[in-house]
């Protein structure tokens, strides 16, 4: 009988939503892919104490409308009509019962744009109103980006962080860079 | 053209995706009368003026939308939730 024919050692390499697209520098700008850890989407419970619960396991503040908190370690960004996004850690299970959880992380491409002009370059494929007053650090909007529904979380004066469907990142990218080229070329206007 | 979502402030129209005249908040019992339910599925009012619709956020925070426009003028005269317009309906 034959030797069955041996397989051969297969290694799977995980791969980023922009993978070798990113990082890109033009001009000043930068754009470059963030790896957001855990993403879950905590839906409130009517009645629940979210809020608490989230503070006590995270140290997190429950954002509301428009507004996100934490640091790049962890992040709760106001994601929508009663969602708020839960960024980096992994969910606390105290968190399940005061709202339904759903793991979301690889869903989303998620990429930062930093450096001076970053609000000229997102002004180009949002229609969102993106001047400091406001839109400040720490606002955040669910809006489109170049028809693609988005979410724009302002971290500083020159540095958005932008998430769309993962699916979508060749467009994001294509769209992101188009749009700093542009603004890179008129710099000395 | 823009719409004031009561969650997120005054959004540009191409967030919103357009539904259609605000009726289905004033779904018939089941126990109604055919010539209700016949008004409620065919029967549309043309107003030339203020008119009610349902409106979806979709670009946004997805919240659906009851907007209150005219249509004479394309003034957007107001917009509230569609929940909370259903439960002062009920």
């Amino acid at each position: 009988m034959a030797e069955p024919a041996k397989t051969p050692a297969l290694t799977l390499t995980p791969t980023t939503p922009c993978g070798a697209m990113l990082p890109l520098r033009i001009g000043t700008l930068t754009l470059s892919e963030v790896d957001p850890g855990h993403l879950t989407a905590m839906a409130p419970r009517q009645g629940g104490a979210l809020g608490a619960a989230l503070s006590a396991a995270h140290g997190l503040d429950l954002p509301g409308p428009g507004r996100a908190t934490g640091t790049d370690a962890a992040r709760a960004i106001w994601f929508g009509r009663a969602h708020v996004l839960l960024m980096g850690p992994a969910p606390d299970p105290s968190l399940a019962a005061q709202a339904a959880l759903t793991d979301i992380s690889d869903g989303w491409a998620v990429v930062r744009l930093e450096g001076a002009g970053a609000a000229a370059v997102l002004a180009r494929l949002t229609p969102i109103d993106l001047r400091p007053t406001v839109f400040p650090p720490g606002q955040t909007a669910r809006t489109e980006v170049f028809h693609m529904q988005a979410a724009i979380t302002r971290l500083a004066d020159d540095a958005f962080l932008i998430m769309v469907f993962r699916s979508m990142s060749q467009t994001l990218v294509h769209d992101l860079r188009t749009a700093m080229e542009g603004v890179a070329a008129r710099a000395g206007d | 053209m823009r719409i004031t979502c009561p969650i997120c402030g005054e959004r540009d129209r191409r967030e919103f995706y357009y539904q259609g005249d605000a009726v289905a908040l004033r779904r018939p019992d089941p126990d109604d009368t055919p010539e209700d339910w016949d008004a409620y599925l065919h029967l549309r009012d043309n107003p030339a003026g203020v008119t009610r619709d349902l409106w979806y956020h979709e670009m946004g925070c997805g919240a659906w939308l009851v907007v209150t426009r005219n249509t004479v003028t394309h003034e957007v005269l107001g917009a509230v939730l569609a929940s909370d317009a259903a439960r002062g309906a009920a």
